[in-house]
């Protein structure tokens, strides 16, 4: 090989280094998991072909340095025996981050890993006016930093209220971290505990329970939805199950935090079906591949053209 | 289960001047030394201790009877324990 397409090389995952010759090859991995088997190829593959280790990017990814121009073919064979794929550079969909979500972490609102598997065969890899990524973490702890996604994906919990088997203990107003709970005026705690009510039978949640409490206590709840988060920690809290919560996903889109810093925005409410949070990412993926200027972020492009006919589209999608 | 600690609790323990995750062990010993629905009376700060012991407490099966914002500024739950099996 005399001439090195460099080109070629970075847009099948090869990063050119400051050694001459030798390139950091970056792997392919999708919602931040690897299978036993793919780990201990690599492995094998950074001792034979690089210099024994591994460099972990800040995205999720596995980056083999120091391999050598002539062994690239030969590398990429060794991996794909076990599965493992180069990654792509460039002006392009690059790898989808994903946190272990509801599947494994207790705080998760939504599924996370399958929805990162489900992008990435979509998106992977798609020529984009420049780079694009996409994330998606469980919850509002945002342990993924979603907003800092061209495309983020975020799991929030929206919290519905019971009346009938509401104990009125006040837990969820004191858990609540924004305020977004309210007890009726009556001081709700002050004087004899409100333990009367909280001792019948674990309260069911059958259509009956809508029904009006039968004490007098503090014996209403207001909710401001507008200030809600989705934290879902009502929900968690709630003694008596009071508070039902229905999972779902927070989209933000043109986030970037490179040479430019900017915080996703949060176009369209939560999204409670998985279907249309895919529709909405065509959408975006779209809208960018057609108003977007070669080089120029996501976030670049929105600013340019403002949001609004991206967020009319989005509303059109999820619909 | 019956109402005789309505009103009275069987143990009290502070966790206002510990953080994560020593809120939680102490917590949880607390209640070990007690019998199921025996109560007891948990005084913890407002911020993470308040919006995170409890769902911990629900997801071990205990019951969170009461809540009361205190003066300072923290929070006095009574929790039973076990509480929650039916
Ligand atoms: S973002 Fe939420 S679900 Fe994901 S790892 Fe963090 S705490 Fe768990
Ligand atoms: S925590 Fe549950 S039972 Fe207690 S006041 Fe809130 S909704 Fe009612
Ligand atoms: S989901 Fe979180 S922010 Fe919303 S009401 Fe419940 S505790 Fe408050």
């Amino acid at each position: 090989m005399s001439e090195i397409d460099y080109a070629a090389l970075k847009k099948g995952g090869f990063m050119r280094q400051v050694q001459k010759d030798k390139f950091s090859m970056r792997l392919k991995v999708i919602g931040g998991q690897l299978q036993a088997e793919q780990v201990f190829r690599i492995a094998e593959v950074a001792k034979k072909y690089g210099r024994g280790y591994i460099h972990l990017t800040s995205r999720q990814g596995v980056e083999v340095p120091f391999i050598s121009v002539g062994d690239i073919e030969v590398v990429k064979k060794e991996l794909a025996e076990a599965g493992v794929k180069v990654s792509v550079c460039g002006p392009r969909v690059r790898t989808v981050t994903a946190c272990q979500g509801s599947a494994v972490c207790p705080s998760g609102a939504v599924e996370t890993t399958a929805l990162a598997e489900e992008l990435d065969a979509r998106y992977f890899g798609k020529q984009m006016p420049h780079k694009f990524k996409i994330g998606v973490t469980g919850c509002r702890n945002n342990c993924l930093k979603a907003e800092e996604n061209d495309l983020g994906i975020k799991g929030g919990i929206f919290p519905e209220w019971k009346a009938g088997a509401c104990t009125f203990c006040g837990l969820c107003v004191a858990v609540c971290p924004v305020g977004a709970i309210a007890l009726d005026a009556v001081a709700p705690n002050a004087g004899a505990p409100n333990v009367l009510a909280s001792d019948k039978e674990k309260p069911s949640l059958e259509k009956s329970s809508f029904e009006k409490p039968s004490f007098e206590k503090p014996s209403s709840l207001s909710f401001d939805s507008g200030k809600c988060v989705y934290c879902g920690k009502c929900v968690r809290s709630c003694p008596s199950s009071a508070w039902q919560g229905r999972g779902g996903y927070l989209l933000s889109f043109g986030g970037m935090f490179g040479n430019e810093i900017k915080e996703g925005l949060r176009l369209i409410p939560l999204v409670f079906d998985r279907e249309k949070v895919l529709k909405a990412a065509d959408v975006a993926v779209r809208f960018y591949q057609e108003h977007g200027k070669a080089g120029e972020r996501f976030g670049r492009t929105l600013m340019r053209t403002g949001a609004d006919d991206l967020k009319r589209a989005l509303e059109e999608a999820i619909r | 289960m019956s109402d005789q600690n309505a009103g009275g609790v069987d143990a009290r323990v502070d966790i206002t001047g510990v953080v994560c995750p020593v809120t939680f062990v102490k917590t949880k010993v607390a209640l070990e030394e007690l019998e199921d629905g025996q109560v007891l009376e948990l005084r913890l700060s407002a911020g993470e201790p308040i919006q995170n012991i409890p769902r911990s407490l629900k997801d071990e099966g205990h019951k969170v009877l009461s809540v009361r914002l205190l003066d300072d500024g923290a929070y006095l739950l009574t929790v039973r324990k076990g509480g929650l099996a039916v």
